[in-house]
């Protein structure tokens, strides 16, 4: 798309800060993610990390600086414009249609892409792909906890964005569901760019990607996983924070 | 299994509306008949509220407003221009049109649920007043005067279209009135089934969840208050050629808290039930009336109270549960869901 031989980014953060009042959420931040890209975000509780979502899906405009996605600046475009141009989102607290069945939830996302018969087919691939067949027709507000975030997976996933966030996917999860959860990711990237916020160390470690470290609404560090993990100053922001 | 379901929940409604439209005439004298017409219009009305409110997601306080600008837009129309086509027209258009801007105002201002509320009851509000207000001569539109708070007498009937002289009388008042309700409740249920009307549901179950799928939710809201309004309007028409008469009352609170009362008793989040809400309840106003004992206001304080507390998903959601349940399963999205045991039947 531009001239030159740096790849532009999929999306890129500039200088961008957001305030609530008297508390700075976040703090002139710069971040870009490649086409592709597997990128976590970790800081602990208060960081910013929700905060910089709603910023990038469009929910609370920014204070300042600039955000592009594919180069179009998309500071004050409507969420739903943002989710069009493909920016989905898993949010901390799930956002799902409690009182529609799951094979009826899938059904709004898949007809934003889809129409007739498609819909329907696009309903049960991903139906298949998450493993929720057997409670295809059961109420989302009666499910456990762990299926109700796939669920909100599977709404993401259906409009088919080149960019998801997830924020905390497997956060409240059994063992058993965070391997799969983990294990899911590594599909979805296949096909799209992510960023996921997590706590669970366990957990970065098994999707293993570049990491940024957000403290007090401001990057602390940025890079490979075990560079990260190991780095004295995360461990003292992080780390200690979290134990305490 | 679930297509006898569906079926079933189409054939019911179905049949008993036609044996009703056909069968009624036949069996009731015209004073019952006048009377049944009146139901079938205020069912009408409790449709048109049980669609923004119950699937919507919509709570419309002051749903009168729309009521009354339909009866008022039909009647200066009419007195206007003599042949009732274009001011049957104009009867939906003008409530249908003031939803729309008020909508556009609402949602596109994103103002919160609650004002919402607020809001539309004001309009209402403002109506009534503004109505009541203007009794003297020299309010008036074209060739009908506004009436004040005395409304309007001798309002002419529906004619055939484009015929003048061919007026509609009684009887063919309760065909159409039925007919149209059979039409508006089919059209709904038919509206529920599109994408526009399943992206509406789900925008009351969680709107924040429906744009990030990348629908735009404002837009959605403005059309199904739009058309509730305009399926008010309506209402409001045949209401007016029902008795030949338009006062302020048409704009009046109580006018709004009995449709929301409709929609309580019979179930919010389904269509029947408020129908049925309308039907019994404008019953009980008229055998309330023919009496000196008991105060209509108390007695739906009353009722609005017991269901409330006892029964708060209203009549419809419960039948269904317990008789249908058992048969067919038809599942419609309510605000309180059904037994688990009975759902783990159907998988
Ligand atoms: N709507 C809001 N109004 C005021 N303060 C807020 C709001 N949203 C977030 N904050 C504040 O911004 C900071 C960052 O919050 P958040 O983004 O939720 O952090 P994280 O997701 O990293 O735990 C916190 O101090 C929080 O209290
Ligand atoms: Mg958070």
């Amino acid at each position: 798309m531009s001239g030159s031989n740096v790849p532009q980014p999929l999306i890129e953060a500039r200088n961008l800060t957001m305030r609530f009042g008297g508390v700075t959420a976040i703090a002139n931040v710069d971040l870009s993610v490649a086409e592709g890209e597997l990128r976590c975000l970790i800081g602990p509780n208060g960081a910013g990390k929700s905060t910089f979502f709603k910023m990038l899906t469009g929910q609370v405009m920014p204070s300042e600086g600039e955000i592009l996605f594919r180069g179009t600046r998309i500071n004050g475009f409507e969420p739903h414009d943002i989710a069009r141009l493909g920016i989905g989102i898993k949010t901390q607290v799930p956002n799902v249609f409690d009182g529609l069945t799951v094979r009826e939830n899938l059904w709004i996302a898949a007809s934003r892409r889809n129409r007739g018969k498609a819909t329907e087919r696009a309903v049960a691939r991903e139906l298949e792909r998450l493993e929720l067949g057997s409670i295809a027709d059961r109420l989302v507000g009666q499910l456990a906890h762990g299926q109700r975030q796939w669920i909100e997976l599977g709404l993401v996933l259906l409009t088919e964005p080149a960019l998801i966030l997830l924020d905390e996917p497997a956060a409240g999860m059994t063992e058993d569901e965070t391997v799969r959860t983990a294990k899911l990711i590594g599909i979805i990237k296949q096909s799209c760019a992510l960023i996921v916020v997590e706590h669970d160390m366990k957990f970065i470690r098994m999707i293993a990607s570049r990491i940024t470290v957000f403290d007090r609404g401001r990057i602390l560090v940025e890079g490979e996983a075990d560079a990260v993990l190991s780095d004295q100053r995360v461990r003292d922001v992080y780390l200690g924070k979290r134990a305490a | 299994m679930k297509i006898a379901g569906i079926r079933l929940d189409l054939i019911v409604p179905g049949v008993c509306g036609l044996a009703l439209l056909f069968g009624l005439p036949i069996f009731l004298d015209l004073f019952s008949l006048l009377q049944v017409t009146l139901y079938a219009i205020m069912a009408i009305l409790a449709l048109s509220l049980a669609f923004i409110w119950g699937y919507g997601g919509i709570l419309c306080l002051g749903h009168s407003a729309f009521f009354g600008l339909g009866a008022y837009a039909y009647a200066i129309a009419v007195i206007n221009i003599g042949e009732s086509t274009a001011p049957f027209l104009i009867a939906i258009l003008v409530p249908t049109l003031a939803a729309a801007a008020v909508g556009y105002f609402m949602f596109y201002g994103r103002i919160s649920d609650v004002y919402v509320g607020v809001m539309t009851l004001t309009l209402a509000l403002i109506l009534f007043n503004v109505v009541n207000s203007t009794s003297g001569a020299q309010y008036h539109i074209g060739k009908a005067p506004i009436g004040g708070y005395n409304g309007l007498p001798n309002v002419p009937g529906l004619n055939v279209p484009f015929d003048p002289d061919n007026s509609l009388d009684p009887g063919d008042m309760y065909y159409l009135c039925m007919g149209l309700l059979i039409v508006v409740y089919f059209g709904l249920r038919w509206l529920l089934t599109t994408r526009f009307g399943r992206v509406a549901v789900a925008i009351r179950e969680n709107e924040k969840r429906v744009e990030f799928i990348g629908y735009d939710s404002r837009l959605h809201k403005l059309a199904t208050f739009t058309i509730g309004g305009g399926l008010a309007g309506l209402a409001g028409c045949l209401f007016v050629n029902w008795g030949a008469y338009v006062s302020p009352t048409t704009f009046s609170m109580m006018q709004s808290a009995q449709v929301i009362i409709w929609v309580l008793v019979g179930g919010v989040g389904t269509l029947f039930g408020p129908m049925i809400g309308a039907v019994a309840l404008s019953w009980l106003t008229v055998e309330v009336g023919s009496q000196q004992l008991i105060d209509a206001n108390l007695l739906f304080g009353a009722i609005l109270l017991v269901f409330v507390l006892l029964v708060p998903r209203g009549i419809m959601p419960v039948l269904i549960d317990r008789v249908w349940g058992r048969i067919s399963l038809p599942r419609r999205p309510v605000f309180t869901a059904p037994p688990v045991a009975a759902r783990e039947g159907k998988r």
